[in-house]
């Protein structure tokens, strides 16, 4: 009858998923002629073995919060906003548009200008297709997928037509001017007299992503809004009975999910090095941010450690393509693994362990 | 002791779903051509006791012999070739299938189709001769009632050559007329030798039938008598435990102004069935009126108009003030606002969010109430969660425990959550649908004492059950619906359930009388 218990939920599922991608991943480094504690010794130096490489795990977490917290709002409701993709990129057009035509005199500015500015963007990217969820019933998975295509090439277009500057070959926009680039936390180190973080992109909006955080935990278990978007999706003939609305809340729930994933952008453009939008700014971080949101049980708090694991398996990943022979697609097969360990097949480790735990607890009686 | 070996004989079945222990040390006998009744309280193990029976659950430890022959029952496959038939509480039949395509699914001879049937159909034949078991073989499931749908379950389960029948629950859906034909049919099932279990919370349908009867509780088997040894105040008592009052205690009705007023309402579904034809009816303070009638008559859909969920056309009156029934106040939200609290049918799919706790369920519908607001921005939760813990104690929650998931209550408990939050709004009008529906016996006379309770401080209540009983009981008016419409109006004393089953089975006013 009764659940197992919460830290067996929390912890133990998840670790026992990771061992399970663990080993998996060793039989593949073998497989292809590696040996696997070498390769782990090696990604794990690659994600925090320097105050640089450590600074590029934190970057990337900070984009893996921002969708993990974006899945987490929308999976509250009972909906699977899979197009955090496609509203990554728009909220990072939104902030290109601020950054490179709005005269902004100073960081701060351009950081609340250019976060509101990504916010609406990714929101507005989501008008659509949670009115067809809300109104005409059509299938948010289905709809939000397509709108990453067309969100693809909505950039592309941009990026190599309107806002291309004149004689630049790569499909960007202009490097924004620089009282725009946030600072790095590096410049923020560098006023205590450290070096941390060397030349690595983390930057000041992981505060941004950690404020969400705190915004997104005080409105699900806090307001009136998190208390009906939670009913809505517990238990829609409830929420019915309580008049509670269900097209306001599916429309409501989807806008905040589709904003927090905009706001992602800001890390990715006015926060890199050369602040600037590339036509894959999203770079798979809505597809991540559906595992983390996952492994973190849609909880702030489990979205920032899985955010931090997912970031240090993408930062070591790459250092250990960089460092050895081991090419860059066995590295991807490993992403892969945890992702789909974690993710995709948690109800295939979460069941036999609730079992273990059930009959455990009846011996114990 | 006498030769024949027992139809069915169970030796000390136990059965535990993690902590809970389900099935204690059960044995029991049914000898063959007896009706044998179970009767117990939700969560007593009536049901797993039959799912072991019938090959669903596999019993921790404990044996089955079927007519002496010890037997495994691995699946229902196997209890089906040992002769056990079971008809369920919901039935299992394919809605846009025939009823000879029911019969035969999952019992075809072949490949082939058309033998099958035709053999079926020859079958059916003699089987309806036999038992007055007469049921159109090539009628669509979803075209006949309730009570025919039923009679195919008993007919699959005899085409498959049953001599054990087991039946869970099977009047709750039936009117009564239609359960005085379905024992008259199990009556003469009996007469042909064939064994009936008999599963039931009801008390009179024990007494009226069965040979002998069971009464199980808490898991455990408290006692198997000759039913005519027994009587109604004593099996009750063995259920519960202690003794209990069949009766509500209550005086008359004060009735003072009306609070309800409701002109000619109408419900036309998506597909163009009228769901609600000219409903009209009034309900004073300080008085109940109960609503009778067989399930899917329209009660569900008049509660869904009131509770501010469904959309209707006519005219509702509360204290004189029109309601908005299609408008921008049309919702839940707003109804609780003009003062009416609604005690839902379904209190898993409505009342209560499962997987919320008990606090958070107190807030809901009535989470923007101001004492519930810390500020303009957050919830007050540990507001909520101290008028939780107290509503709790009052209506006696067990365990009070607040922070537990309401689906770890059980149903009666669960039920006190719904009930202690709606009844302490100090609605003017309340509505109740099937307040005691999986609710038990204990919980049932006190949710009962409440509802008369709010009568007396002068509310009015708006009481739909399916359980006459209950009905009868509880009400100071009676209104009897079918297929949409009010079939007339009755006082509890003037009337008995004969008159009342007859307008339930869409017999008019004055036939009915």
């Amino acid at each position: 009858m009764d659940a197992m218990p919460k830290w067996a939920d929390v912890v133990l599922v998840p670790v026992v998923s990771l061992l399970l991608a663990a080993i998996i991943s060793a039989i593949v480094f073998v497989a292809v002629g590696q040996n696997p504690w070498d390769a782990l010794k090696l990604m794990a130096y690659g994600a925090v073995g320097t105050s640089d490489f450590l600074g590029y795990t934190l970057f990337y977490a900070t984009n893996f919060i921002f969708t993990g917290l974006a899945v987490a709002v929308a999976f509250h409701a009972s909906l699977f906003n899979i197009g955090g993709e496609g509203q990554v990129l728009l909220g990072g057009l939104g902030a290109a548009i601020v950054c490179l035509y709005v005269p902004l005199p100073h960081w701060s500015l351009a950081l609340i200008a250019g976060a509101t500015a990504a916010a609406i963007f990714g929101a507005l990217w989501v008008v659509i297709p949670a009115y067809l969820q809300a109104r005409r019933g059509s299938h948010i998975v289905i709809t939000t997928i397509m709108f990453n295509f067309m969100a693809s090439g909505l950039l592309i277009f941009f990026l190599s037509g309107p806002m291309k500057p004149i004689g630049e070959m790569q499909v960007a926009t202009a490097v924004f001017p620089a009282a725009t680039h946030l600072p790095s936390l590096h410049d923020v180190a560098q006023m205590f007299g450290s070096e941390m973080f060397g030349r690595s992109p983390v930057n000041i909006s992981i505060f941004l992503a950690l404020i969400a955080c705190v915004g997104v935990w005080a409105l699900i278990w806090h307001t009136r809004l998190g208390y009906e978007i939670r009913s809505f999706g517990k238990s829609e003939s409830a929420a019915k009975y309580a008049g509670i609305s269900a097209v306001n809340i599916t429309m409501v729930a989807l806008l905040i999910s589709g904003g927090l994933a905009g706001l992602m952008a800001v890390n990715n453009t006015m926060g890199i090095n050369s602040p600037q939008l590339v036509d894959n700014a999203a770079g798979g971080a809505g597809f991540i941010g559906i595992a983390v949101a996952l492994m973190g049980r849609n909880h702030p708090v489990g979205i920032v450690i899985a955010a931090l694991l997912f970031g240090a398996l993408y930062q070591g990943g790459a250092e250990l393509s960089a460092a050895t022979s081991i090419p860059v697609q066995i590295v991807v097969v490993i992403q892969a693994l945890v992702i789909m360990f974690t993710g995709a097949l948690d109800e295939m480790v979460r069941a036999p362990i609730e079992k273990l735990f059930l009959r455990s607890q009846r011996a114990g009686e | 002791m006498s030769d024949i070996a027992p139809a069915i004989e169970l030796v000390g079945i136990s059965k535990a779903f993690g902590p809970v222990q389900a099935n204690k040390d059960i044995s029991i006998r049914v000898m063959p051509g007896t009706i044998h009744g179970i009767i117990g309280e939700n969560g007593a193990g009536k049901s797993t006791l039959m799912s072991i029976l019938y090959g669903f659950y596999k019993a921790d430890a404990g044996e089955v012999f079927i007519s002496g022959q010890k037997t495994e029952i691995p699946d229902s496959q196997a209890a089906i070739a040992a002769g056990i038939g079971m008809v369920f509480q919901h039935f299992k039949l394919v809605k846009n299938f025939s009823v000879l395509e029911n019969v035969v699914l999952g019992a075809e001879d072949g490949a082939l189709l058309r033998p099958s049937l035709a053999k079926a159909r020859k079958q059916l034949k003699s089987l309806a001769t036999e038992y007055e078991l007469n049921v159109d073989p090539d009628a669509i499931i979803e075209d006949i009632g309730v009570g025919m749908q039923q009679r195919v379950e008993i007919l699959k389960a005899l085409y498959r050559q049953a001599d054990i029948l087991i039946l869970d629950e099977p009047t709750g859906v039936l009117t009564p007329a239609e359960a005085d034909q379905l024992f008259r049919i199990l009556g003469r099932l009996k007469e042909e030798g064939k064994t009936i279990i008999l599963i039931t919370h009801k008390l009179r349908e024990i007494m009226d039938i069965t040979d002998t009867v069971s009464v199980m509780r808490r898991g455990e088997m408290m006692a198997t008598v000759k039913t005519s040894d027994t009587n109604p105040a004593d099996l009750a008592e063995r259920m519960v435990g202690r003794k209990v009052l069949l009766r509500v205690d209550k005086v008359p009705a004060q009735p003072k102004d009306v609070v309800l007023d409701v002109r000619d309402l109408n419900i036309t579904d998506d597909k163009g069935v009228h769901r609600l034809k000219g409903v009209s009816f009034q309900v004073r303070a300080g008085e109940i009126l109960g609503i009778a009638g067989v399930s899917g008559n329209g009660q569900s859909e008049l509660l869904e108009v009131l509770g501010g969920y469904e959309k209707a056309t006519g005219e509702i009156l509360l204290n004189g003030d029109p309601i908005d029934l299609t408008g921008a106040y049309s919702d839940g939200q707003s109804r609780r606002a003009r003062g009416i609290a609604h005690v839902p049918e379904d209190r898993q799919h409505e009342g209560l969010i499962m997987d919320f706790t008990a606090w958070e369920n107190t807030a809901f519908g009535y989470h923007h109430d101001p004492k519930y607001q810390r500020n303009g921005l957050l919830m007050d939760n540990a507001a909520i969660l101290k008028d939780a813990q107290e509503k709790m104690g009052r209506f006696d929650v067990r365990p009070p425990n607040p922070l537990l998931a309401a689906k770890n209550f059980s149903g009666g408990n669960q039920q006190k959550i719904v009930v202690a939050r709606e009844i302490e709004r100090d609605p003017d009008l309340l509505l109740v649908g099937q307040p005691t529906r999986g609710v038990d016996i204990g919980a049932i006379e006190f949710i009962h004492q409440q509802i008369v309770a709010l009568r007396d401080q002068g509310k009015a209540i708006l009481l739909v059950s399916v359980e006459l009983e209950e009905i009868m009981g509880l009400s100071d008016r009676i209104a009897v619906m079918f297929d949409g419409q009010i079939m007339g109006e009755r006082l509890p004393d003037q009337t008995n359930e004969k008159e009342l089953g007859l307008l339930m089975a869409g017999m008019k006013d004055g036939e009915a009388a």
